[in-house]
């Protein structure tokens, strides 16, 4: 039998607001997941072409090694092998795109209408229109995905959350497990784990997307109160439905800039984000972090779920493709946001040196058993094999 | 009501990178892939429909062999399947069209302009 195949679509756990798909849609994002996973085991060729032939051949010209990762782009760029991989995982991420959208647009309509059904007369779910996308965010359509977040296309749109929700499943192959959520789950795991004592009563939610991250929180804190937010009124109406319809109430969905909220201060114990900062500004991270730092309590906990920061210590590869997804997949700050010094970016917001805290997490994924899998090559960036860091404010 | 099809196929922000030294290499890639993707998804079409037919011992071959659309609407159903998937294979095509009409920045240049957001 063939080792670790990815997981068949409709393993995805069933919800009233996932897309209706037809046979070819779904066979369609089983060929993508095949794909990517296919192109994973193509990635490690190109550690082998560098080391192989880039980096002899530059040697021999320049009489030097490789000094920065601008050179080293500049010499892989004109690998043969460097060169495929690059054209097959572009296109392979503009292909579900535009699996994911040709099925969801066409059922724009009844996606809003089960939204409206589901969210209407709640008070869970508070939309400000007034809210204005941040630049960072119009800048750029993160991971290829046109229109990003928040555009509407129709009254009530929420298609872009659709599209996310059951392609991410596709990208990932299945890793993060039936319903998307292996980050958030991993996180309230290690918190439960290593700090029993800390019973969050109040929790914010920052950069909320669809909500897979914070329904496992919800779930753990069933007492809580736990607030998300997001700038995008297609990702919270549609996580809203979403979470009714999974049956969790105690969570409120309001659409509102993380740089910018109109809480009170001191007013929450825990403050999270899961893959959210790298998709935010240069100057915004370090607002956000002011903002979170205001708005924890004394003995609050803020942590945040990213990829690996960039050290003295990785290699110029590694971060060389590493940054291939800020790139090629339209994710520009994830390059730069990975060369801050999170120490610096905790110190800045006023946390204090000795309160940082970093830990490595990978996601819970409840579609295979513990060992279930062979090894997999590391796929840099792509494996949900997670940075966490953060602190309490004390 | 929304022009799906055109939209689903649509570029992201940003100038599309290309990795190869012809463009022409990777427009006719994307071309290929789609198309493999699509015999895949026929494929498994095909898969379905043969275990259960098999299962229900329902239809031979012969009649699939003689079919043709019975019905307007069964015309029209196949003709709308061949226009979305020409317009899925030829997206790269439709993308380079847009960004000609629309030249974009580079990520370069929108990792420095976020940069300085």
């Amino acid at each position: 039998m063939a080792k670790n195949l990815p997981p068949v679509w409709n393993k995805m756990a069933k919800h009233a607001m996932l897309p209706e798909t037809r046979h070819d849609e779904r066979a369609r994002y089983n060929f993508l997941s095949n794909l990517n996973k296919h192109l994973a085991h193509v990635s490690q060729g190109n550690k082998v072409a560098f080391e192989k032939r880039v980096e002899p051949a530059f040697e021999k010209e320049h009489g030097r090694p490789i000094k920065d990762r601008h050179e080293l782009k500049e010499a892989i760029s004109k690998d043969a092998h460097y060169q495929i991989w690059s054209s097959l995982r572009r296109c392979t991420m503009e292909m579900r795109q535009q699996a994911g959208r040709s099925m969801v647009l066409r059922q724009a309509e009844e996606l809003a209408e089960k939204a409206r059904k589901l969210n209407e007369g709640k008070s869970t779910l508070i939309l400000n229109p007034d809210v204005e996308v941040p630049a960072y965010l119009m800048a750029v359509d993160n991971h290829l995905m046109p229109g990003s977040y928040h555009t509407e296309l129709i009254e009530g749109d929420v298609t872009a959350a659709a599209n996310y929700d059951s392609g991410v499943f596709v990208t990932t192959a299945g890793l993060l497990g039936k319903y998307n959520d292996g980050g958030g789950k991993a996180i309230t795991s290690w918190l439960k784990k290593n700090h029993p004592e800390f019973q969050p009563k109040r929790i914010l939610d920052i950069g909320c997307g669809m909500g897979h991250n914070v329904l496992p929180i919800a779930r753990a804190y069933p007492d809580a109160e736990i607030i998300a937010i997001d700038t995008g009124a297609p990702m919270l109406r549609y996580a809203h439905a979403r979470a009714m319809d999974l049956g969790i109430h105690n969570v409120t969905w309001i659409q509102a800039d993380s740089a910018n909220t109109e809480f009170e201060d001191e007013s929450f114990d825990w403050i999270q984000s899961t893959m959210f900062l790298h998709e935010t500004g240069g100057k915004s991270i370090y607002k956000i972090m002011q903002e979170i730092y205001r708005m924890l309590k004394p003995g609050g906990l803020t942590l945040h779920i990213e990829q690996p920061q960039y050290t003295e210590d990785m290699s110029l590869f590694e971060k060389f493709i590493r940054d291939w997804d800020a790139y090629y997949n339209s994710e520009p700050y994830w390059s730069k946001m990975h060369d801050i010094d999170p120490v610096q970016l905790m110190v800045a917001s006023g946390f204090r040196k000795e309160d940082f805290m970093q830990i490595g997490a990978k996601a819970e994924n409840d579609l295979v058993a513990d060992g279930d899998n062979a090894e997999e090559p590391e796929d840099y960036g792509r494996s949900p094999i997670w940075n966490v860091f953060g602190a309490f404010k004390r | 009501m929304i022009d799906y099809i055109k939209l689903a196929s649509a570029k992201s922000k940003g100038k599309r990178p290309y990795f190869h030294d012809d463009p022409a290499v990777e427009r006719v890639l994307n071309i290929t892939m789609a198309v493999a993707g699509e015999l895949a998804v026929m494929r498994e079409r095909m898969d379905s429909m043969e275990r259960l037919l098999e299962k229900k011992g329902l239809v031979t071959r012969q009649e699939i062999e003689n079919f043709v659309p019975e019905n307007e609407e069964q015309e029209t159903q196949r003709q709308e399947w061949h226009s979305e998937y020409i317009s899925r294979i030829l997206r790269i095509v439709q993308q380079e069209q847009e960004e000609l009409e629309n030249p974009d920045k580079d990520l370069e240049e929108i990792a420095n302009d976020i940069n300085e957001m």
